[in-house]
This record gives C-alpha cells, structure tokens and sequence, in this order.
C-alpha cells in the first residue's frame, strides 16, 4: 500500500504516524517527559498534535538553566486564578508558561486548546469542545454520543469512523436517518468527520454540524473519491 | 466569595440502619411494623419536635436514638450534607430521606484542582439529579462543589423542579452558557443563582435575556466565572426589574462604565458587589472623565466587595466611599503596588475578610496590620505561581499581621521564605486561629535565617492554636514537626501535606495521634506501606485520605482493600504504561455504605 501521506507535500510533520523520524523525536519526548513532568501523553505509535515546530521551541526553553523544572500542581493555585494571572502578565515567554493548564486540558501539549462549536440539527443548544482533547475519532464519537445523548449518532462499528473508508458502509450509512457528523475546514469546505487522518483533521478542522445523514449525501462523492485512492 | 468546605458534624452522616435497643424506651419496641396508636401518637409528637432541630450534628444524634427516632428523623429532616458524592447511591439518599427540600453534595477531592488527577474522574451529578427528579419534586435548593454538571443536568433540574429557589456551582466544570440559559428561563422562582470559580464553556448563548421578562425574585446573581460576554443592555433590564436583588458578582465582560450605570440603577439595595473588569473601554470622554466614585457613594449598603479583574489603578480611589463599610474585600485578582493599596486600606477598619495578591508586599500587609483590628480572615495569593519568582511577601508580613489583626481565624499564606520565630509569634498573638495554610513556594525550602527546618514554627501553631481544625504545611520538615501534630493536634480534621516528612513515622504519628482527622490529602511525601497499615483503625472515621507520589506498593494497597470491606480503594494510575512501577502513582480512598462505584474511568482501578 502506498503511503500517501508521505508523499504529499505539506508544512510540518505528516499527521500520520509513519516514518523514522518519528521514533527519534519521541525519544526525545520521553526524555522530556522525565526532566519537565510536563506529562506529555505520547505514545510510541501515534503523534497527535504536538507539531516538530512546537518541540523544538519547548527544547529551547527547557534547556535555559536558572529555571527550576516545574513540578505539576505546585504551587497549589488553581488553575483559573493562574490562567488569569498569566492574562495580565505583562511579558510572557519563560519556560512555564503553557505547561499547567486548565484543568480540562490536563495533560495536553504545550499547543493552544482547538475549541469548535458542536450543532447538532434539531438539538437547541450548541456546544464546543476541545479537540487537542482527544486522540481518535473513536474518542470523539464517544465524547459527541455523550453531549447529545438524547439523539442518537449514527453506529459507525468496530472502527469507529474509520468506516468511511469503505466504500459501501459509507453508503449505508448516508442512506440511513442517523445522524452523521460533518465539519467546516479551513477552506470552507463541508467534509465528513473521518475523512483523513486524525491529527489533520484537528488542525483543519473549523466546526462541526452534526446532520441527519441523507442531508449529508452531497458531502459523498469527495469521500467515496477518497476510499477509492486509498484502495 | 467561595467558601471552603468547613463543617463541623462527626463523620458518617448516613449510615445504615442502627440496632433498636430494647433497653430504652419502652414504646420503641413495638415501632417496627405495628400502627398501634401510642406509636402513632408518639411519631407525630416526634416529627413536630424534631423539625426545629436544624444542625446536622443534632440530627445524627437524634437518629442515632432508636429505629423511630431513626425513621421520623429521616422524615423531618429537609437539608442534607453529603460531603463525598461516592460514599452512598442516590438511591439510598432517597430511600432514607423523604421531604428533602436542600442538597449540599460534594465531588472531587480538593488536590484535583491542582491536576493532580486526570479529567473525567468522575462525581458526576447526573444520576443524583435524576433520582432526585422522581423522589423530591418540592426540590428547592442544590449547593455544588467540585462535580461534574452537564447542561442535560441543568435542563432536567430546571425541568423537574417547580419551586426551585437556589443553585450554587462551586468548582464545578462541564456545563456552559446554554445549561445556564435553561436554568434562567425555566426556574420562575429562582433567588440565587450563583457561579463561583467554576469552568463554564461559552456557548455563545445569550443567557441573560432568557430571564423572564416579569418582575424577577432574584437575590444573588453571581457570575464571575464566566469567560463570555454577555448582553449588557439584557444585564440592565435584568437589575432593573429584580427589586430584591443584593448580592452582583459580575464578569470581566462588564466595563467600568457598563458598572456605573448598573449601580445608578440599582446600587442602594446591593450589599454585595462584584465589580467586573473595572477598567474602561476605548471611549472619548465626552464631558471630562466620568464620575465612578458617584457610582460608589450610592453604594450605602455594600460590605462585601471584589471583582477587580483587569483593574486600571487610576480609577481605584473611586472605592473609598464605601471602604468604611466593607466588612469583606476581595483584591486577589488585582496587581496592586503598596503605594495604590496604602491609601485604600486606611480607610477599611471594618475588614473582617481581605484577599489580595503578594503585590501588596510586606509593606501593605502592614498597612492591613495597622488599621484591620477585626479581621478574621487574611488570603494572600501569589502573582507569580513559580517555585522561583521573586516573593514580594515574607515573615515581616506575616509578622505584622499577628501583632495587628489578633482575632484572626483563618490564614492562607503564599510566600518564598518564611521564619520559625513568625509562626512561633503568630502562634502565640493569635489564638482563635482555626485555619492555619502555609504555602512556602519552595519545596523543602527551610528558615531563611537560621537553616534550620520549619518545625519549630509549625508546632508551635498546633501546640498554641488550640481551636485549630484546618492545617496545610510546607517548607523543610522533619518527622519532629509531625510528632507535634500528634501529640498536639486534637482538634484537627483536615490535614494537607506536600514535599514533607522523613519517613513512616510521621505519618504514623498523624494517624495514631489525631483523633478527629476526616481529611487526609499528602503528595510526594517518603510516606510507605507501615504508614499506611498503621492507620486501619482509622479508615471508617474518615471521609478520605489522598496520597500521592508516596511509597505505596500496589500490594499493600490490596491489603487495604482486602481488609476493609466498605472502604472503596481507588489507585490512579499516571501516562505512563509501564506497568513495572515500584510505587502507586495516586491513592485515593474513601468510606462508602453502597461499594465501589460503577462510573469508574479507564484510568482508575478499584481493588
């Protein structure tokens, strides 16, 4: 099979989890991990999103000597008196800054939160969600299923939305009246959630309208032109 | 301004069914199953004796008596306080208690305010809301602190409760503007709505207009919290058309401008105010600057006062008419110099409450010594959270406070170095202290002039202080200063511990020593698995003990669990996946009459 992915030109890492240069920078995560407890969260096999730009800054500030590593939860001053604090903080750029965070990013990178509003068709009420939160669009189908409980999402299977990858259980799907979600990306264009690869979809990835999936069958083709290449 | 979790009543507040002794009343005997009419008689006598009865400790007394004063108790008593939402069901709150109109319920342990412990732990209010919905529609007040409220919770409460008269969310997180929409609109009766401290996502919902348009009966609006902006002109009508409203705690959306008029519209009322951002926005002025001390002096009947968020220091002095009143003064979010506070303070000789931030320095701590003889209750936050800032606040400070303020009670203490001969001072110059919180920044940090550790200070607090129930150490400390503890601190129930001790004695000596300890929380402590044995007698009693980072080993903890049936052992586990770790990452255990619990994420095993 074809890496794709790899041979796509792009700025930054592919976020896909391929390539040797992978292994090396997730040693070198560990070893932050170690010095900084900054709990990091990365496993050996998927790079979520933590992009190369955004480790070799922490290495920089990391590495400044005078600064005692900082240990998480201490000084015990929660988390919305310091976010305030830091909010007037006249100069920012130290190594602390951005390693303890609010308490529902516990344990997320040293990346801004990825806040997208979340509407669901028929629901009165939006919500938004982070989605540096999660790691898989099984995660976020759990998270969504949750949210909006009083509706159901479409089933999507062992492999969560991977599924839109096949063909013909994406037209099932479409064909259904489950809801299926859909995102706006940067370029303003509505896609089906599952689409590409995890780590790509949250850096693209603007809002998401979650409809009822015979509305979503004009989002089809460019997903069934996708399974088709990957095939 | 939050409280903290203060309450005075023995442990265990439900328990299961007591004996009947035959031993006493004669009448009880027969109490079980019969209507016989002396019984009848008698139960009616009791329920109108026993509805004046209000605090909880007299209410667990009482039912503590026989089974009917058991039963009649659980009928009469109409406020309940569950101080961990996980040492009972939902249903067994119900089952027991039938005409409860008030519910006090608490989640999370207080260390995962530090990320201490990774989200979605859990204290979910979702099943006590819907239990709750079926078994006491005449619900009228839910006081939260630390639990895990969704919208969906918020849009059933408000749904499922006619009468509803008070919500108050403290540290709470998962629900956003539009849960607080659907409590606004559907909640007519509603007095109190107040948010403190707690995560509320914006939702992009205009909240405030989904007030009814009538004339509203709230007395309490507090929503500081809230990181959203909200429709002024709706805030407005809102005040305008609320008569009994007192207390206003807005966001750091509301201007200095948008507060003045709000206080031209309703401020002789209110008596306690959140100011907001108090700074202005890009606006000309069109006849010279505004008059904002005006705003203040129709204020006549504030005492309590904060806000402050993004404070412009120029327009502080608008404050001072209504300095003289202030019985509380909230300051912590505010970067304030000794030279802006001075004049301020100077004029406060009511204060009871004072938070600030270490930007006051020693210097205005001094100034809080001179003029501040009532107060009872000092915070001093830090501006730099760092082990390594600069500490603006020191021993002087802290010094000048116990020789000044000498009815102070409750004492929160940020700094980077600190004297066992202030502690000693403060020890002996303030006996009604009952909190004593001393955060020294630096970990393992000792006396900055003598070297030696703080133990000397931190015994003499316990040794002097002999109203003392909340302690929270730090610095340099040796067993010695845990020693103290237990052969001092009787009083004790709640006990918090970072970076301390030397080995299991201390923790030995806190668990054989202090009797009334109901809350244990240690992090990163060489406390072991003696430590830990050494307290099984005490567990039951307990409301919880957190350790973590200590030197637990997973096997002693089974024991634990093994041993102690109705202890529900929970260790959590870290990122890590290395499975080979000599020690537990995070302890956190806690009584429970209805097992372990079944919401239990991934990342939390119960043994």
């Amino acid at each position: 099979m074809i890496n794709f992915e790899a041979t796509e030109l792009r700025l930054g890492l592919p976020g896909g989890n391929h390539g040797g240069d992978m292994a090396m920078k997730n040693n070198g995560k560990r070893g932050f991990s170690e010095t900084v407890d900054l709990k990091l969260n990365l496993s050996s096999t998927a790079l979520d999103s933590v992009s190369g730009v955004d480790l070799e800054n922490m290495k920089e500030k990391v590495v400044k000597p005078p600064a005692k590593a900082q240990v998480v939860g201490w000084p015990p001053v929660r988390s919305f008196r310091k976010n305030v604090m830091s909010g007037q903080k006249p100069t920012a750029g130290d190594a602390t800054e951005g390693t303890e965070k609010t308490s529902s990013s516990n344990g997320a990178t040293s990346s801004a939160a990825a806040y997208v509003k979340v509407s669901m068709d028929g629901a009165p009420y939006l919500r938004k969600i982070d989605l540096k939160l999660y790691k898989t669009y099984q995660d976020l189908s759990d998270a969504l299923s949750k949210m909006f409980s009083s509706f159901t999402l479409g089933n999507y299977g062992p492999q969560g939305m991977k599924d839109f990858m096949n063909e013909s259980r994406l037209i099932d799907l479409l064909n259904g009246s489950d809801y299926v979600p859909t995102y706006e990306d940067k370029d303003g264009d509505w896609m089906l959630v599952g689409d590409v690869p995890w780590g790509m979809f949250v850096d693209s990835c603007k809002r998401i309208r979650i409809m009822k999936g015979s509305e979503a069958i004009g989002l089809a083709p460019r997903a069934l032109e996708k399974c088709k290449n990957r095939s | 301004m939050p409280e903290d979790d203060e309450d005075q009543s023995p442990p265990s507040d439900l328990r299961s069914q007591p004996p009947c002794s035959p031993n006493k009343s004669r009448n009880c005997i027969s109490s079980s199953s019969s209507q016989t009419f002396p019984d009848h008689v008698l139960e009616n006598v009791l329920e109108n004796v026993l509805q004046f009865l209000d605090s909880r400790c007299d209410r667990n007394a009482a039912s503590l008596v026989c089974k009917l004063w058991w039963k009649v108790e659980g009928l009469t008593r109409s406020e309940v306080f569950i101080g961990n939402c996980y040492a009972l069901s939902p249903a067994r709150l119900t089952q027991r208690f039938k005409r409860v109109r008030s519910l006090l319920l608490k989640g999370k342990p207080r260390f995962a305010d530090f990320n201490l412990m990774p989200p979605d732990w859990g204290a979910n209010f979702a099943p006590w809301v819907s239990t709750m919905a079926k078994a006491y529609p005449w619900l009228e007040k839910v006081d939260l602190k630390r639990m895990f409220v969704t919208d969906d919770d918020l849009a059933l409460l408000a749904e499922s409760f006619p009468g509803f008269k008070e919500l108050v969310l403290v540290c709470c997180e998962g629900f956003g503007t539009s849960g607080i929409a659907v409590v606004a609109n559907k909640c007519r009766k509603l007095k109190v709505l107040d948010l403190i401290e707690s995560e509320v996502t914006d939702d992009e919902v205009d909240w405030v207009s989904c007030f009814p348009e009538d004339v509203t009966c709230l007395e309490s609006l507090a929503f500081d919290c809230v990181e959203a902006p909200i429709n002024f002109k709706a805030l407005e009508g809102l005040v305008g058309r609320s008569p009994s409203l007192r207390k206003l705690r807005l966001n750091r959306f509301v201007s200095l401008e948008e507060l003045r008029r709000l206080l031209l519209l309703g401020a002789p009322q209110l008596t306690s105010l959140g100011t907001g951002s108090f700074s202005r926005g890009d606006q000309s002025d069109e006849q010279g600057p505004p008059d904002y001390a005006a705003a203040f002096r129709a204020c006549k009947s504030v005492v309590c006062l904060s806000g402050f968020r993004e404070l412009m220091p120029e327009y502080l002095p608008a404050i001072l008419p209504v300095c003289a009143n202030l019985t509380s003064l909230n300051f912590s979010y505010a970067n304030i110099s000794p030279d802006m506070f001075k004049p301020i303070i100077h004029s406060c000789h009511k204060l009871q409450i004072f938070w600030a931030l270490d930007s006051i320095c020693d210097e205005g701590l001094q100034a809080v010594a001179a003029t501040c003889k009532e107060l009872r209750e000092l915070r001093i936050f830090p501006f730099d959270p760092r082990e390594d800032s600069e500490g603006p606040v020191s021993e002087l400070g802290l010094q000048a406070i116990s020789e000044g303020c000498r009815k102070l009670e409750s004492l929160l203490y940020f700094c980077q170095r600190m004297t066992n001969a202030a502690l000693i001072a403060m020890s002996h110059n303030c006996p009604e202290l009952t909190v004593f919180r001393l955060c020294i920044m630096g970990r393992h940090r000792p006396d900055h002039v003598t070297g030696k550790a703080m133990d000397e200070g931190f015994g003499a607090i316990v040794k002097n202080c002999k109203k003392l129930t909340r302690l929270a150490v730090s610095g340099l400390l040796t067993d010695q200063a845990f020693r103290y503890m237990g052969e001092y601190g009787k009083l004790i129930r709640t006990l918090s511990v970072a970076f301390a001790g030397d080995s299991d004695m201390a923790l030995r000596h806190v668990l054989e020593g202090c009797p009334r300890l109901q809350k244990l929380e240690i992090r990163d402590s060489p406390f072991g698995d003696v430590a830990l044995r050494s307290g099984m007698h005490r567990y039951y009693n307990m409301r919880f003990v957190w350790m973590s980072a200590c030197s637990l080993s997973m096997g002693c903890c089974k024991d634990v669990a093994r041993a102690m049936p109705n202890l529900v052992v929970e260790v959590i586990g870290s990122d890590d996946d290395d499975e080979n770790r000599e020690f537990v990452d995070t302890l956190y255990m806690y009584r429970s009459l209805d097992g372990p619990r079944k919401d239990a994420p991934q990342f939390v095993t119960i043994l």
